[in-house]
C-alpha cells in the first residue's frame, strides 16, 4: 500500500469509526466469564432447547431429536487471547432436516446501541470480528437479529478452510436505514448475533445476504451450507474474540479487565456459589415471626430486569439454610422479591426460630443461588 | 428462533399466606421463582404459555 493509500485509510477510519472509549459492543467477547460453569446440551424432538455456557453466549436449539454436546471454557485460544468457548458434539443428529436449527448466539441490550441511528438516514455500518476453529471443514451461516417492532435480519457467512486451526473473520454488516430498522431505546433486545451450527433448508432459502430485510424464517440461516457439527460425533467448534463496533474497519480487540467484563455480564447473570470447603452467605436480616425469616440482599449490579431466582439443587436439610438463634434451621421454601437490584429474601424455616432475633442465609459448600435476567 | 424457557407447570406463590408477586414455573427441569416484570423474559414466556392456552396454578 502507498503511503498515500495509506492516509487515505487512515482518515477513513477516523471518520467512519469510533476510535476512542468503548469500542466493543459484544459483552465477554473474549470468553473470560464462567460462571455458570461447563453445561451439558440436552435435546429431545418437540422442545426448544436454550442454554448458556461462558456468559452472555447462548446456544439455542429448535427441533432436533437426538443432539447432544457440552459447552465449555477452554484454554485454547489464538494468539492475544487466553480462552474459548468450545462446543462438542456428544451425540449427532443423524441428518438435519428442513426445520430443525441449532446456534450460538448473543443478545445485546437496545439501549446500548442506539449510536448506531438504525432506521435513519445516519444509520451506521457495523463490522464484526471473531476467531473460529472447528474439526469440521466448510462454510457457516452468520445471522444479525434485529427484535424490535418490525424484526428485521441480514446473513452472512464464512468459512473453516482448515481442520482444528484458528481462523480470523470479518464481516462488515451494512447500515439498516430503513424506517423499520429502528431500535427502541430500552432495555430489551437490541440486535443478536447468531452462529448457525446445524440449520435445516427451510431457514436458507430466501436471499438476504448481507441485505437487511424484515425478518422470514426462510432467512434466517442464508447461505449456511455445512451442519458437520452437529452431525458428527465428537465435532468441535470454538469461538473467542468476538468484536462488534461502529465502522467498516475492523480495529483490534478492546481488552477489557477481568473486574469490568464480570460487572457486566452481572448485569444478566449473578450468582452466590458456596465453592470449596467454606459457606456462603446471601443477605442478613431476621426472624419475622417463629416460621418466617426476611433478610436483604443487594446485587453487586442493578440487573437489567427484575431477575428470576432459581437454587442449583433442591432444598434439603442442610444446603440451603437459616442462621438464626445459634442454630442452623432447615427452609422449605425461599423467594426474593424487590426490584432489579435491591431484594427482599424470604424464607421459610421448618424448626420454629424466635421473632425478632438477627440470622442471614446459608448457602453449603457446593450450591449455588441463581439471579437471571438474560434478554 | 425460539429463545424462551420451555415451562412444563406454572404456579402462584404465597409467603405468610399472601401472593408475594412471584410466579414458581418449572422450565428446563428447574424451579425458578419470576418476578411480574414484563420486562423480564422469563415472565414473558409465562405469558406466552398463558396465550396457548394454559393455567397458572392456585399456590398451595
Amino acid at each position: 500500500m502507498t503511503k498515500a493509500a495509506e492516509l487515505a485509510k487512515m482518515g477513513e477510519v477516523l471518520t467512519n469509526s469510533q476510535i476512542g472509549g468503548r469500542r466493543n459492543l459484544v459483552i465477554n467477547g473474549a470468553m473470560q466469564v464462567f460462571q455458570r460453569g461447563s453445561a451439558t446440551f440436552n435435546h429431545n424432538a418437540t422442545s426448544t432447547a436454550n442454554l448458556y455456557g461462558l456468559d452472555r453466549f447462548q446456544f439455542q436449539s429448535a427441533n432436533h431429536d437426538e443432539l447432544e454436546g457440552t459447552i465449555t471454557q477452554v484454554a485454547d485460544a489464538p494468539v492475544g487471547f487466553t480462552n474459548s468457548l468450545k462446543w462438542t458434539t456428544t451425540e449427532p443428529e443423524s441428518s438435519i432436516s428442513a426445520g430443525e436449527s441449532f446456534d450460538c448466539c448473543q443478545k445485546i441490550e437496545a439501549q446500548d446501541l442506539q449510536q448506531l441511528a438504525f432506521g435513519t438516514s445516519s444509520a451506521k455500518k457495523l463490522t464484526l470480528r471473531f476467531y473460529v476453529k472447528s474439526s469440521v471443514t466448510g462454510t457457516y451461516g452468520i445471522n444479525i437479529f434485529k427484535a424490535d417492532s418490525t424484526a428485521r435480519q441480514l446473513t452472512s457467512t464464512y468459512t473453516i478452510s482448515s481442520a482444528n486451526t484458528w481462523e480470523e473473520k470479518t464481516i462488515l454488516i451494512p447500515a439498516d436505514t430503513d424506517s423499520s430498522g429502528t431500535i427502541a431505546n430500552d432495555n430489551g433486545e437490541g440486535l443478536r448475533i447468531t452462529w448457525h451450527l446445524g440449520t435445516g433448508t427451510s431457514f436458507t432459502s430466501a436471499n438476504n445476504a448481507l441485505t437487511w430485510t424484515d425478518y422470514a424464517d426462510a432467512g434466517w440461516a442464508f447461505g449456511h451450507a455445512q451442519n458437520g457439527v452437529a452431525t458428527t460425533d465428537n465435532a468441535t467448534w470454538q469461538l473467542t474474540g468476538v468484536q462488534l463496533e461502529v465502522g467498516s474497519q475492523a480495529t483490534p480487540f478492546e481488552h477489557r479487565s477481568f473486574g469490568e467484563e464480570l460487572a457486566l455480564c452481572q448485569r444478566y447473570f449473578w450468582q452466590v456459589d458456596g465453592a470449596g470447603t467454606e459457606y456462603a452467605t446471601m443477605g442478613a436480616g431476621g426472624m419475622y415471626n417463629t416460621s418466617a425469616y426476611l433478610g436483604a440482599l443487594q446485587l453487586p449490579v442493578a440487573m437489567r430486569a427484575r431477575p428470576s431466582f432459581s437454587l442449583s439443587d433442591s432444598l434439603s436439610s442442610t444446603n440451603f439454610s437459616v442462621v438464626t438463634g445459634g442454630q442452623v434451621r432447615a427452609i422449605s421454601g425461599i423467594t426474593p422479591t424487590g426490584d432489579n437490584q435491591h431484594l427482599r429474601i424470604n424464607a421459610s424455616v421448618t424448626t420454629s426460630g424466635t421473632t425478632g432475633h438477627a440470622g442471614y442465609i446459608q448457602i453449603q459448600s457446593g450450591y449455588r443461588a441463581f439471579w437471571s435476567a438474560e434478554l | 428462533m425460539g429463545n424462551y424457557k420451555q415451562i412444563s407447570s406454572a404456579k402462584w406463590h404465597e409467603f405468610e399466606g399472601v401472593k408475594d408477586g412471584i410466579i414458581l414455573i418449572y422450565a428446563d427441569g428447574k424451579q425458578w421463582s419470576v418476578p411480574l416484570d414484563p420486562d423480564n423474559t422469563d415472565y414473558q414466556a409465562i405469558q406466552e404459555w398463558v396465550a396457548e392456552g394454559n393455567t397458572i396454578e392456585d399456590a398451595d
